[in-house]
């Protein structure tokens, strides 16, 4: 081919490219909610819609998704614990189970909160699996992850900025809370900053929570999505081997980071009630 | 003249110019921790793993904004 025609085509497969990469809309369709669970190509089920004072809390997959992640943690961990009423020792799948509960309450939250753990393990235990449930939820075919909607990861942060405040508040007192949060021999005049930006870091801090487990969830679902979709975008067949391939490479990183995040979400909101608690600098 | 995609492509590679310039240091310091001590290779590895989580929120916090601007 001489190199006018070799121009055509490089510039025809550009444009068509360019063309087709404009509709992303899909890759935000299978992140974002929706009102319907779909399961291509058997079927949409359709799920009932409320409206209460104006506010929309109609069901949407996300909140299926958290209902079957509740379901799932009930029916499990009751069985285990009714287990531990029989003998110490557990036997099969409880193994397992002890294994992750022994490693929350022994590398999580003995060390970072130091006396008095014990009242905050029941949390930690259930954001931990809580949201380790959800976020593996996500990666199951037809699957969705709850924790990959902002409102989710903030409502968790919220609730771990309330025990964080209400342990440290109930420990040290309401006054002495605050007053502790202030370091040691401060100069008067520096009193009023130090606060401001003390109360500050106390927002932060779950905030910085709640954007890193929403971003890490949305993160990879975003890259498999585009990984898998150059195939529809290029349509050739011959992307598909390396297109899988790369894909199959980020899904068992996926599962990895699934597991860190839950951890990660657990170990600073223990380490959060520590400081809150225990507050010598 | 549409800037958006643009500052969303630079904005995106300068975060992970910074993310993993940060995990790249904090791995090498860890390995070479575990190489004067290995007894305490465990502990050094789950501290490497938090931090570098750590470091990974922050470029996430700049994924979302880019995210935000191409999505505008």
């Amino acid at each position: 081919m001489d190199i006018n025609s070799t121009k055509a085509v490089v510039s025809d497969t550009l444009a068509h490219v360019a063309e087709k990469a404009q509709d992303t809309g899909w890759i935000m369709h299978h992140i974002l909610d929706g009102k319907e669970l779909e399961f291509p190509p058997f079927g949409v089920i359709h799920l009932p819609e409320f409206h209460l004072f104006g506010i929309d809390i109609s069901i949407t997959r996300h909140v299926v998704f958290m209902w079957l992640a509740v379901i799932i943690l009930v029916l499990v961990l009751s069985r285990v614990a009714r287990a531990y009423k029989t003998s110490m020792v557990p036997k099969g799948v409880n193994n397992v189970m002890e294994v992750l509960i022994l490693f929350v309450r022994d590398e999580i939250a003995r060390p970072t909160i130091g006396k008095g753990y014990e009242k905050f393990v029941p949390y930690l235990l259930t954001a931990f699996f809580f949201i380790l449930t959800c976020n593996f939820l996500g990666l199951l075919p037809y699957g969705s992850t709850a924790t990959s909607n902002i409102a989710v990861t903030a409502s968790l942060a919220t609730i771990s900025f309330i025990v964080i405040q209400g342990g440290g508040m109930m420990k040290n007192g309401a006054f002495g809370y605050f007053k502790g949060l202030l370091p040691h021999g401060l100069p008067f005049w520096l009193v009023p900053i130090m606060l401001v930006v003390e109360i500050l870091g106390l927002f932060t801090k779950p905030f910085a929570l709640a954007i890193r487990l929403f971003a890490n969830m949305t993160a990879g679902h975003i890259v498999i999505l585009a990984l898998l979709g150059l195939i529809f975008i290029l349509q050739t067949y011959f992307v598909a081997p390396v297109s899988i391939a790369f894909a199959l490479f980020i899904y068992l990183l996926e599962i990895l980071v699934a597991l860190i995040q839950a951890y990660i979400f657990t170990m600073l909101s223990s380490l959060f009630i520590g400081m809150a608690v225990h507050q010598e600098h | 003249m549409d800037f958006a995609y643009l500052a969303a492509g630079f904005g995106a590679a300068l975060t992970v110019i910074g993310g993993a310039f940060g995990i790249g240091k904090l791995a090498s310091s860890a390995m070479d921790a575990s190489g004067r001590q290995p007894e305490a290779a465990g502990d050094i590895r789950t501290s490497m793993i938090i931090a570098a989580a750590l470091i990974e929120g922050i470029s996430l916090f700049a994924l979302v904004i880019c995210i935000l601007l191409a999505l505008k």
